[in-house]
């Protein structure tokens, strides 16, 4: 009872949240002393790549690395790594839309050849050919080993993005919200917004997830069905 | 795993020596698609070293996809992978052995690329041979993760399309520090800062490979 009343009340707390960020970020929170208005897509860039990066891609490569344990080798855990990334392929084209919309005014270019903007553009190329792997192979198993796999391999490159702006001499900001000592550099009014948003965001993901595999599981019984249609009238063809 | 991989090694060497493609079909493309990339510079550009180790390295990477293919051919020739499992090979030293024969294949064509960088677009002797060692970790790289994604994209259907983008991804950054490591080789930099990258990738695909292979491999 109460998991269907969570269930129930991930999406309308997901819309409020949204809504309360967007409320938020457009008209409540003052403009930055140094950027102005453009400092709002603050409370929507961070939130989204947050949740391509590391809540979405980690579900999917943790579920993944549970599907190749073999203690804990399920169909489950093939489902929720390929829904949670496809989730995540759809975050990373919004991280870099929101990227480029914040960098154009900003830096003078849509696009720069910068180690964030790249490292993150080649994670979302692993991500594309996991959905290709993922369409390539009929046998269920074998396309689950493999893009377990796959996951994996492409797990590295999360902590390459996230270091890649002390690594290198990088356009992309540093550390935007805490110093290096933990002390906040966002206060007040602004800083509520930006965890209101990450909250919100991360619950979005939640609840796309959950769509997602609700939407896999269907269409796995559907295939099913399908198949034992197909092997019942096999069998009347070989009666008569 | 060690004996494994020197076997398995020796008969990807073999079969190549025998049936001649690196010779008469992968380094000839190689040189071609050199040419080809001087051509598209045009003269004026061609004979400028500072596009010479981004050309070279994409010609190895057109070279690497042709023979991670071709090793999957042989792999999946009938009965090569029951004969694998039957002989209980340990899927490590077979993984470590087919990135090994990659890995040379790759070096040999390698120093004719380099050859022609130097006769076609001019790259100054003593940088090309002082960018050797980072050459040589890069391919090898190159050639580890080539071979594990040889095996993902193995079997499914267009294994040929699926490569490229399975790997492109993976080979990105290994592009990228192969080609700045060859630049500063040349441009007299530090040399490395970058090579420490291609070290790293080259470590991880490997312990990767060692890890996963066989469950790539399982039936």
């Amino acid at each position: 009872m109460i998991k269907t009343l969570s269930q129930r009340l991930l999406g309308p707390v997901t819309l409020v949240l949204l809504v309360l960020t967007f409320w938020l970020g457009l008209w409540v929170t003052p403009p930055d002393k140094i950027q102005g208005n453009l400092a709002r897509m603050l409370y929507v860039h961070p939130a989204i790549a947050w949740v391509a990066l590391y809540v979405s891609f980690g579900t999917a490569a943790i579920a993944s690395a549970l599907y190749l344990w073999q203690r804990t080798r399920s169909v489950v855990m093939d489902r929720v790594a390929y829904c949670a990334m496809e989730v995540s392929t759809v975050f990373i084209i919004l991280t870099l839309i929101t990227g480029s919309i914040w960098g154009r005014p900003t830096w003078g270019v849509w696009w720069a050849w910068d180690a964030r903007l790249t490292s993150t553009a080649i994670l979302g190329l692993f991500e594309l050919a996991y959905l290709a792997l993922r369409r390539a192979n009929d046998d269920p198993e074998l396309r689950a080993r493999r893009c377990a796999v796959f996951a994996i391999i492409a797990a590295i490159n999360v902590p390459i993005i996230h270091f890649s702006v002390d690594w290198w001499n990088t356009l992309h900001q540093g550390a935007t919200v805490f110093t290096e000592n933990g002390n906040l550099l966002v206060h007040g009014i602004m800083l509520w917004t930006l965890f209101i948003s990450l909250f919100a965001f991360t619950l979005l993901f939640f609840w796309l997830l959950r769509a997602r595999y609700r939407v896999e599981v269907l269409r796995a019984a559907r295939y099913d069905v399908a198949l034992d249609e197909a092997l019942a009238q096999r069998r009347r063809e070989g009666v008569r | 795993m060690i004996r494994v991989a020197l076997l398995v090694a020796g008969k990807d060497l073999r079969i190549e020596r025998r049936s001649r493609v690196l010779l008469w079909q992968v380094l000839p493309f190689g040189v071609t698609a050199l040419v080809l990339c001087g051509l598209a510079l045009g003269p004026l550009h061609a004979g400028n070293s500072s596009a010479a180790p981004g050309l070279f390295y994409l010609v190895m990477l057109l070279v690497a996809l042709l023979m991670i293919n071709r090793a999957q051919v042989i792999e999946g020739s009938p009965g090569t992978k029951a004969s694998v499992a039957t002989l209980g090979l340990d899927p490590a030293g077979v993984f470590l052995g087919k990135a090994l024969a990659l890995a040379v294949e790759l070096w040999l064509t390698g120093v004719v690329v380099l050859a022609g960088s130097v006769l076609f677009l001019h790259t100054a002797l003593s940088g090309t041979l002082s960018a050797v060692p980072s050459v040589i970790v890069t391919l090898a790289a190159l050639a580890a993760a080539g071979t594990l994604y040889g095996a993902l994209s193995g079997g499914g259907q267009g294994p040929a399309t699926l490569l490229p983008m399975l790997s492109l991804p993976a080979f990105a950054p290994l592009l990228i520090a192969g080609e700045r490591s060859f630049s500063d080789a040349l441009h007299g930099g530090s040399l490395w800062r970058w090579w420490v990258i291609s070290l790293v990738a080259l470590a991880a695909y490997l312990a990767i490979g060692i890890l996963l292979y066989g469950v790539l491999e399982e039936s």
